[in-house]
């Protein structure tokens, strides 16, 4: 059977960094800032997980570290695109360019070693009934977000400051502070999808070893509109192609054909919502030529 | 500054002191004044937006601030509510000075404002919009259910009802403008500043504004109205500061004075562009325009001939700007029939049109009619390339585009440098006449002129006149559209008012009196017209 329990685990453990990820873009999303650097934080995640919990012996450390290192690379894209007033397009791809490069090297010069640093003794996060602890604190970030979003009072002011951020400013919200709050956020959330990469689902950093996942969840934070539940949804499908993927691959389907499945669920769903996006697009102004708003 | 003869005697030191320097109405019973502004000043590059500006606005009452466009109305409001600081000048809330870093202090104090454009959240719910940085809280939770109690009270006390559960972006333009003075009140203004508060309403949401305004002037809150309308300072106002240039020129009781007294007031006369050219020698019809309709125009019916200039006069954003983009291709047509010499051109495009011989000098003249970040000799090649200078293989010789502007230049007296640098570095007034010189170049048989002086200094106002005036009297058609009476008046031959996207009155130049514009303009009863009621005889309508 093809469709089985170990396949829905192996989708959830897949999901996390996605998730993970995919949740502080869409706080960015909901905050006006277009995030396309999660690939890069979340890399920055990997090396810095790896490397703390080489050096310290703690995988807990390397989670923390992972976080704060993250945070403080998503910088580059608060004080770029909110301050500086930069394209936050320009800046994530950057960021993203940034980051192989510079883990490539920090590998070279810290381990010594090129391609993939792997140690027996590396410790990786110890599992909880079956899922990294990180997984747990992923579906809770989704709860925890929606609320936050629809309920909270930051929230409210977060959507009001994406929205119209001229008149999130004319009440007194300052719109510059809540989007470097959720870039922050965003940060943090990168650093932990990172840590359960590199010492969650594997244990080991390699070069350019988010391969994509970074990009997947800026396409769920589309595909699911930037809601927490629907960023859950998306991440889910791409969970499931990637373990279908790990499947089929055990099937003796090539590798090359398997690896590619994320990739191939992440375009179809691009076109179809893109598809759909469009239909609703052509609606709505067409209503707005019909009402007529005076110059 | 006019005094205002009436004005009662300074009734206490503080208002004495603000009497002494220019008049202004002191503070009834003892109590201060909501709002007072003694000796605004505000200078922006080349402008002075305020100069010594007092305003009075006493407790409870509806205060209008009149002026046409860039007479400083917004400037000082600005002012007043924190987003600009004066150069000069002290604000009094109450009686006691302040000094607003920013909006929200300005809130904080009790001054609210709805700004022209709406400063609301679409996919937010109306509760939502109106606690918005107020929000009631449970646990830190946003209290919705206390949100929406709290707008549906407020809607009850002051009749306002509008459904606090609706999504703000489906709610037609009144209903929007309920929500943002809700917001206020759920802040507790004390002082609402409408920023023309009626120009995107129909009549009908105008009239449910002013009753909302009055009842909420008769618990004790006060309302600055910012308009140029005419119409709505009469029917709600109860005192008037009329500002021109940047100056007060007159502080009137609404329940004194006339339409009459505030457009003459507003419009003013500056005896230097009052200068009336001679009337022209119309031949046979350029443009014909019948039942013409568009976004914001209905039913325009029009002509203009040969060897005259026809003027349409009105408040900014009463439909000229969508007629004259109709008329030059770049606004559908949705209606009626646009010919020019004869030729029908109501579905032409715009390239289509300046070859059957039309030319056009937009309003904004940085963004529309020129580029700004490009010479000034490509700026004069624009609009020529396709005849003028083009020559084989579609290529632009550097020395023709160079002679061409160097021969514009000088005919039209541009002050540039030189014909390389950027049209951006020109002065108001010298942009102007590039514009105007490249168009007429073309000597089309129409031409299509809008603001030809607007924020241009004297001077170049004289010589943009004489070039119109020469321009008709070469034999072509001109449609003029200009905000400026006086403008209209010196150099149209017939002249038309558009109110709310509607011809409303059309004059001879001999029986335009400015009183009679200005009326109609505002909306007022236009004054007998002579014959039908958009163009005479000679078009055979």
């Amino acid at each position: 059977m093809f469709l089985d329990s170990d396949l829905l685990m192996s989708a959830l453990r897949a999901l996390t960094p996605i998730l993970l990820a995919a949740l502080g873009g869409a706080l960015c999303e909901r905050a006006g800032v277009f995030n396309i650097g999660l690939e890069g934080m979340m890399l920055m995640g990997c090396f810095t997980a790896v490397a703390t919990s080489w050096f310290t012996g703690s995988p807990w450390l390397g989670v923390l570290a992972a976080a704060l290192a993250a945070a403080a690379y998503s910088l580059i894209l608060a004080v770029g695109a909110v301050t500086l007033r930069g394209d936050a397009v320009v800046l994530g791809v950057a960021m993203n360019l940034l980051a192989v490069g510079l883990t490539s090297f920090l590998l070279r010069t810290v381990f010594g070693v090129q391609g993939t640093f792997d140690d027996p003794s590396l410790a990786g996060l110890p599992l909880v009934g079956g899922f990294s602890p990180l997984a747990y604190l992923a579906w809770a970030a989704v709860g925890v977000s929606a609320l936050l979003l629809s309920r909270h009072v930051w929230g409210l002011r977060l959507r009001g400051v994406g929205e119209a951020p001229d008149a999130a400013a004319t009440l007194g919200v300052s719109p510059a502070r809540y989007k470097y709050a959720a870039v922050l956020v965003s940060g943090v959330l990168c650093g932990l999808a990172g840590a359960q990469l590199a010492l969650g689902n594997v244990t080991l950093f390699s070069e350019n070893m988010t391969a994509g996942r970074g990009w997947i969840a800026v396409v769920a934070v589309m595909l699911g509109r930037a809601l927490p539940l629907g960023v859950l949804l998306a991440a889910l499908l791409f969970g499931l192609a990637e373990a279908a993927g790990f499947r089929l691959q055990g099937l003796g389907m090539p590798q090359q054909a398997t690896d590619a499945a994320p990739y191939v669920v992440t375009l179809v769903a691009l076109f179809l919502s893109t598809a759909q996006r469009r239909r609703r697009t052509a609606r709505t102004t067409g209503n707005a030529r019909t009402t007529g708003v005076a110059p | 500054m006019t005094r205002r003869p009436s004005d009662p005697p300074a009734a206490d030191a503080r208002a004495a002191e603000a009497g002494a320097a220019d008049g202004a109405p002191a503070a009834v019973a003892g109590l201060p004044p909501a709002v007072e502004l003694r000796g605004i000043t505000k200078r922006f590059p080349g402008t002075l937006a305020n100069d010594a500006v007092h305003l009075t606005v006493r407790r409870g009452e509806i205060h209008a601030l009149m002026g046409e466009n860039g007479a400083g109305k917004s400037t000082l409001m600005s002012v007043l509510y924190g987003m600009e600081r004066p150069d000069a000048g002290s604000i009094l809330i109450d009686g006691r000075e302040v000094s607003f870093g920013s909006p929200g202090a300005a809130m904080a104090a009790g001054l609210g404002m709805v700004h022209q454009s709406f400063k609301l959240f679409d996919s937010l719910t109306v509760a939502e919009n109106v606690v918005y940085r107020a929000e009631p809280r449970r646990f830190g939770l946003v209290d919705r259910a206390a949100a929406r109690r709290r707008v549906r009270g407020l809607a009850a006390e002051h009749g306002l009802a509008v459904d606090p559960d609706a999504r703000v972006g489906d709610l037609p333009v009144g209903l929007r403008q309920r929500v943002e003075i809700l917001k206020l009140l759920h802040r507790g203004a004390r002082t609402l500043i409408l920023d023309e508060p009626t120009a995107v309403l129909t009549p009908a949401e105008a009239d449910a504004l002013f009753t909302v305004l009055r009842s909420l002037t008769a618990r004790g809150r006060t309302v600055i109205l910012v308009t140029h309308k005419l119409r709505e300072v009469l029917e709600a106002s109860d005192n008037v500061t009329v500002l021109r240039d940047g100056r007060v020129v007159a502080r009137l009781r609404t329940a004194d004075t006339s339409g009459a007294g505030i457009a003459a007031a507003m419009t003013g006369r500056d005896v230097e562009l009052d200068r009336v050219h001679p009337a022209g020698t119309p031949g046979e019809v350029v443009l014909d325009v019948e039942g013409l309709s568009t976004a914001g125009v209905h039913d325009v019916r029009l002509s203009v001939r040969a060897g005259e200039i026809v003027g349409v006069a009105g408040v900014a954003g009463n439909g000229q700007s969508e007629l004259v983009e109709a008329l030059a291709g770049l606004r559908p047509v949705t209606a009626g029939r646009v010919a020019l010499r004869g030729g029908d051109i109501t579905r032409a495009s715009a390239t289509e049109r300046r070859a059957k011989g039309l030319a056009y000098v937009p309003e904004d003249r940085h963004a529309v009619g020129t580029a700004p970040a490009a010479s000034v000799a490509d700026n004069l090649a624009m609009g020529h390339h396709r005849t003028a200078l083009s020559s084989r293989r579609g290529l632009l010789p550097p020395s023709a585009v160079r002679a061409h502007a160097r021969e514009l230049v000088g005919r039209f007296g541009v002050k540039a440098a030189t014909p390389d640098v950027p049209a951006s570095s020109l002065s108001g007034g010298n942009l102007q006449k590039l514009l105007l010189g490249r168009e007429l170049a073309h000597g089309a048989p129409l031409l299509l002129v809008e603001q030809p002086t607007r924020g241009v200094d004297i001077g170049a106002v004289q010589a943009i006149h004489d070039e119109l005036i020469a321009y008709r009297d070469a034999g072509h058609a001109v449609l003029l559209v200009s905000a400026e009476l006086s403008e209209i008046r010196g150099l149209a031959d017939r002249i038309l008012v558009m109110y709310e996207g509607r011809v409303t009155a059309a004059y001879d130049r001999p029986d335009a009196d400015e009183t009679a514009l200005g009326l109609a303009m505002a909306g007022g009863a236009p004054a007998p017209a002579p014959g039908t009621p958009d163009t005479p005889a000679p078009d055979g309508d």
